[in-house]
């Protein structure tokens, strides 16, 4: 992967092997363990997972606001790893904002071009100018907390993005916000970042907002990248059992190869039942294989399906009425339990009731075994 | 001095337990009795020394009403021993200020913000300066000076007045950077500030409510101190000073007026500091 990115010019931002512990109260805590990443111009990229899982500690790296303690960080292929924030050409945006109370939504934004000494007309252009990009012209004279919390979120990004960096990092920005204004600040950031045309590293623990605005993601677990690959890639093809896990609903199937044939590997979980898999060389008859299936992708039906499809047997445990879509449970016959949505296009009567006998099937594509 | 919060009589028409108004109304207006109790608990005292500093008094001693008078305010420079002590404490109490509230700045950022080794005794030192009784401070201040040999006199006076206010500034100064947030200083970094810029333009106006407040605590402390001076003062006679020995004379009425004007003064800065620290947020 980072390769392929390399022959497309020097990447954004790459971070080598790059290690941060802490020490303190006599033990080291370890919040990166080794992570490689190389982030495209331009691009889109989220760093996932969950809480303390060393995303905030790996973008303050990328800020400066921590030194590794081993590895480097390379800011378009110059090494910055003992270079200050100050002399960074990347920006951020705090998950607190952290605007200055006392100052004017103008003085804010003109904090950095101040700071390097851009004369006053242009400052004032350009101020004007990024207010105009976030909708907040006519409010340069309020205070922060006169505004509402994305209005604040906006002076906060208005103030990072002024100053043209070559990278803007965001560290959780939507946390603060409500549903539907955080949905809003989605859309505005895209759009944003269309616009400005420059690369941003989110950090978010909320796996559908990296799902929706992301380039790529970078699923962080316990100071690790578990996977680094397109949003549909990680949705669809999660490489680990804890990336299948984090990002949405997906069912996890272990089950011992009984056959293989046609590059595709035969589990018989119980009587009757078959789940294809789609393998690449490494599994032999015996050995034990992970596999996920997502549950919008299985098919619920009374009778036995046809055809070359994985097909289960089980019985229905629970029926959750979604607006949408029902949610089934449903127990399978070694006791496994395996959700399913169906969208109720065609009717919004339920295929299936509680107690009832189903058979469940997918197409073997939908099956995808995963690593460790 | 009004109180329209307290002094205001509860709403009849909005009881907050509908069952019970008598009750309510009972709690209510011995709230507000409590209220004005402690005010003129608080301002009596002032009322009379501001009051009596317009006594047309004729006697030695102004403990008795004899009608009003401004002669006292012209005639304030009168008494040389009083000015000069007057003088003194105001230039004393200027100094101790500025000294105290730039060392207790420091010392609270820096016990706010960073964790060093030591960190815990500092902290443990400011309190126990705090708490110590300044007969104990005055007599071991008195002994160092003799040891080390610094003669005693306006010097001494300003190192004491530092001493025990250094702390009450940091103090103040080091609670409210505990209440900031860190990424403040951070995001200006992030901005291309320099340390010294940072400090200027984001963490010393976050902190400026604290450290006027501290100046004000450290000038209050040092111009009416009284217990430690009498140890450290040697020839010099601050305000408090003068006073003490002259009561046993009786104290002429330019005293009320010079402690009214300095309790005016003080009175002024505070409120600008608290209406200033509103605007700021
Ligand atoms: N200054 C520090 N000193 C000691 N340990 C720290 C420090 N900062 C972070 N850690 C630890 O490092 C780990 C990773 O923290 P980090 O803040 O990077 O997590 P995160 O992924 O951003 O989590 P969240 O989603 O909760 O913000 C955590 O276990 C945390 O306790
Ligand atoms: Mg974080």
């Amino acid at each position: 992967m980072a390769d392929a990115l390399r022959a497309g010019g020097t990447p954004a931002i790459e971070l080598t092997g790059v290690v941060k512990e802490y020490s303190g109260h006599g033990e080291v805590v370890r919040a990166v363990r080794g992570v490689d990443l190389a982030i495209e111009e331009g691009e889109f990229f989220s760093l996932l997972g969950p809480s303390g899982c060393g995303k905030t500690t790996t973008m303050r790296m990328i800020a400066g606001f921590e030194e590794p303690t081993r590895g480097v960080v390379r800011l378009h292929g110059q090494d910055v790893t003992d270079v200050p924030p100050a002399k960074r050409d990347v920006n951020m945006v705090f998950q607190s904002y952290a605007l200055f109370p006392h100052m004017s939504v103008y003085e804010n934004v003109a904090f950095g071009l101040r700071r390097r000494g851009v004369d006053r007309d242009e400052l004032d252009r350009r101020v004007r100018e990024m207010l105009e990009i976030v909708d907040l012209a006519g409010r340069e004279k309020r205070r922060p907390r006169e505004l509402s919390g994305g209005q604040q979120q906006r002076v906060a990004l208005a103030r990072a993005l002024v100053n043209r960096p070559r990278a803007l990092l965001l560290d959780e920005p939507l946390g603060a916000l409500d549903l539907k204004l955080r949905q809003a600040m989605q859309i505005e950031l895209k759009r944003i970042q269309r616009e400005v045309g420059i690369t941003f590293v989110y950090v978010t623990h909320d796996q559908g907002e990296a799902l929706t605005m992301s380039d790529r993601i970078a699923v962080m677990n316990d100071g690790l990248v578990e996977q680094l690959a397109p949003p549909r890639e990680v949705y669809e093809r999660p490489a680990t059992r804890f990336v299948a896990g984090f990002i949405g609903t997906s069912n996890l199937f272990s089950g011992v190869v009984d056959r293989i044939a046609d590059g595709l590997a035969v589990l018989r979980p119980g009587p009757g039942d078959r789940v294809l898999v789609p393998v690449e060389g490494k599994p032999a008859e015996g050995d034990t294989i992970d596999l996920t299936v997502r549950p919008e992708k299985i098919v619920i039906t009374a009778e036995e399906p046809g055809g070359d499809v994985s097909k289960v047997r089980g019985t229905v445990a629970e029926v959750v009425y979604l607006g949408t879509s029902y949610s089934y449970a449903v127990t399978l016959g070694n006791g496994a339990e395996v959700t399913v949505f169906q969208q109720n296009a065609h009717s919004s009567d339920s295929s299936a009731e509680r107690g009832d006998p189903v058979w469940l099937s997918w197409q073997p594509r939908h099956s995808y075994a995963m690593g460790s | 001095m009004t109180a329209p919060a307290i002094d205001r009589p509860a709403p009849a028409s909005a009881p907050v337990s509908p069952a019970r108004p008598g009750r309510r109304r009972l709690g209510d207006r011995l709230l507000t009795a409590y209220g004005w109790i402690v005010i003129a608990w608080l301002l009596l005292p002032i009322a009379v020394m501001v009051l009596f500093g317009f006594n047309d008094t004729r006697s030695r001693t102004n403990f008795t009403w004899e009608g009003f008078t401004l002669q006292w305010y012209g005639r304030l420079f009168e008494i040389p021993g009083l000015s000069a002590g007057f003088v003194n404490s105001l230039v004393i109490a200027v100094l101790t200020a500025v000294i105290a509230t730039a060392l207790g700045m420091m010392i609270g950022l820096a016990l706010g913000r960073y964790r060093f080794r030591g960190q815990g005794l500092t902290n443990l030192i400011m309190f126990a300066a705090i708490s110590c009784p300044e007969i104990i401070m005055g007599t071991s201040l008195l002994s160092m000076f003799l040891m080390t040999g610094i003669p005693l006199g306006r010097v001494t006076l300003v190192i004491a007045h530092v001493m025990f206010s250094v702390s009450f500034v940091a103090v103040t100064v080091r609670a409210r950077v505990l209440t900031l947030d860190r990424s403040l200083e951070e995001a200006a970094q992030d901005l291309g500030a320099s340390r010294w810029e940072t400090f200027r333009l984001v963490t010393f106006p976050s902190i400026l409510p604290a450290v006027t407040a501290g100046a004000l605590l450290a000038f209050a402390l040092s111009v009416d101190d009284f217990i430690i001076s009498t140890f450290v003062n040697g020839p010099v006679e601050t305000f408090p000073l003068w006073v003490w020995s002259a009561s046993r004379l009786g104290i002429p009425p330019q005293v009320n007026v010079m402690g009214t004007l300095i309790f005016a003064v003080g009175a002024a800065l505070a409120v600008v500091n608290a209406v200033g620290a509103r605007r700021r947020g």
